[in-house]
C-alpha cells in the first residue's frame, strides 16, 4: 500500500494525539487477506463499527480509551476474535491470523 | 409490507442477473467500492454527489431525483434492488430515499455487499450501459420523514428509537470507531431516546434476523408499537437500516426516518441533550 510503513498503515495526517488507534493487517498463512471484514465490538460485546480490509489486507479504527474486541470475518474462514487495549494517543497495532 | 417483497437473497440476485427489468444498484458509504469490483450489471449512486444537494444541506428534488434516474436508466416500472457496504447501511437509505420519492418496486440485498463477498461471489470491475429512460418521481411522502423540530416535540411522546452504537448514544465516541472523532457537534442523546443499535437487527454477516427475533429485540428494548416512531444515527443512514426494520419487515405503521439525526440534532442550541447510557427525562 501506499505510504505503507514497517508495522502498519501510515499514519500521515492523522492527529494521534486526539485519537484511540486500532490498526493491524488481516494475514492467512502469512499472506494479506485483502476481503476479510473486520468489526470492532465494545466491552461489552456490542458492535461498535466495521471496515473491509484494504487490498494490502489493513484496517483501522478510531476508539476509546479501554478494552475491545476485533472480530474478523473472511470467505471460506471461521471468525476469529483478538482483544485489543485502546488508548488516546497511542496506535494499538494487531495482526489477525485466520 | 414484509419480508417477501422488500428483501431478496443472494441467490435470487445471481438468478436474475440477466433480467433487465431488475435494476441492481450498488450505495456504499466508500463511494469506490464499486470502481474496484461490483456485481456484474450493477450500476452505482454515489450518496454524496447523486442524493445530495451539492449546497445545502437536503435531498435532492424530485426533479434532480427524476433526471438522476433517468440518466441512469432507471424505469418506473422496475424492479430497484439495492446493495451496499456497511451491512447496506447506504443501501438502506437508498431504499428509503426511494420510498420518499415513491418508487413502488424496491428490494434490498439480503446482506448486501458483505454476505456477496463472504459467499466468494464474482464482483466485475465492468461497467454496464442502460438506456435512458423518462423517470417519473412523486412529491416527497412526509409520513417517512422525520425533521428536528418534529423530533424534539417527540421528547416524552413518541418512540424516539437512537440506533447508534452504545459509546455514541452515551457520549463516550462522536462518530461511529471507523471515523476520525473530532466532530462538531455536542455528545450524547436526545432524552427519552431509547438505545437500540442497528446491529441488534442483523446477523454478523449482514442478513436481518428473523421477524420473531426482531419483535422480541425491540419488544424487549421498550418500544411500543402502538406509537409513533422516530429513527435516528447520527447522519440518517444507519437508522435508514431500522426503519426499513420497524416499517418493512415489522410492518409498524408510523415510523419516520430523521435523516438531520445526531450532526444536526447536537448542533442545535437550546435542546435538552443526555449523557449516559440512560435514556433520560423528559
Amino acid at each position: 500500500m501506499c505510504g505503507a510503513t514497517e508495522g502498519g498503515l501510515s499514519l500521515d495526517g492523522i492527529d494521534v494525539k486526539k485519537e484511540a488507534i486500532v490498526q493491524g493487517q488481516v494475514l492467512r498463512d502469512g499472506e494479506p487477506v485483502g476481503n476479510a471484514y473486520v468489526r470492532l465490538l465494545d466491552r461489552t460485546g456490542e458492535f461498535t463499527a466495521e471496515v473491509p480490509t484494504s487490498a494490502s489486507g489493513h484496517f483501522r479504527f478510531f476508539a476509546g480509551d479501554g478494552e475491545w474486541t476485533l472480530r474478523t470475518l473472511a470467505p471460506q474462514a471461521d471468525p476469529v476474535d483478538n482483544a485489543v487495549t485502546a488508548a488516546v494517543g497511542s496506535v494499538a497495532e494487531v495482526v489477525v491470523a485466520i | 409490507m414484509t419480508r417477501e417483497n422488500t428483501l431478496v437473497t443472494a441467490q435470487w440476485v445471481a438468478d436474475n442477473l440477466n433480467d433487465p427489468k431488475v435494476v441492481l444498484i450498488e450505495v456504499d458509504e466508500d463511494t469506490t467500492a464499486y470502481d474496484k469490483g461490483h456485481i456484474e450489471g450493477a450500476i452505482k449512486l454515489d450518496w454524496t454527489t447523486d442524493l445530495q444537494d451539492q449546497v445545502r444541506r437536503d435531498f435532492v428534488s424530485k426533479e434532480q431525483f427524476e433526471a438522476l434516474l433517468s440518466s441512469r436508466g432507471v424505469a418506473n416500472d422496475d424492479t430497484v434492488v439495492l446493495y451496499g457496504g456497511n451491512n447496506n447501511w447506504f443501501a438502506a437509505y437508498a431504499y428509503w430515499y426511494f420510498k420518499l420519492y415513491g418508487h413502488q418496486d424496491v428490494k434490498l440485498l439480503d446482506g448486501g455487499r458483505k454476505k456477496w463477498e463472504l459467499d466468494s461471489r464474482e464482483l466485475t470491475a465492468t461497467l454496464p450501459s442502460r438506456e435512458a429512460t423518462s423517470y417519473t418521481a412523486q412529491e416527497q411522502d412526509s409520513s417517512i420523514r422525520a425533521f428536528r423540530d418534529e423530533t424534539v416535540a417527540a421528547i416524552g411522546v413518541k418512540n424516539l428509537v437512537d440506533v447508534r452504537s452504545p459509546d455514541e448514544y452515551a457520549g463516550r465516541l462522536l462518530a461511529p470507531a471507523h471515523l476520525p472523532q473530532e466532530q462538531a457537534q455536542r455528545a450524547g442523546h436526545v432524552p427519552t431516546s431509547i438505545n437500540v443499535p442497528w446491529s441488534k437487527a442483523a446477523n454478523d454477516d449482514g442478513t436481518f434476523k428473523s421477524d420473531d427475533e426482531l419483535r422480541e429485540i425491540y419488544g424487549a428494548a421498550g418500544l411500543d408499537d402502538t406509537k409513533e416512531t422516530i429513527a435516528l444515527c447520527r447522519i440518517g443512514e444507519r437508522s435508514s437500516h431500522t426503519w426499513f426494520v420497524l416499517k418493512e419487515l415489522l410492518g409498524h405503521q408510523s415510523v419516520k426516518n430523521y435523516d438531520g439525526s445526531w450532526t444536526e440534532y447536537g448542533s442545535l442550541v437550546g435542546v435538552p441533550v443526555a449523557l449516559g447510557d440512560e435514556p433520560g427525562e423528559a
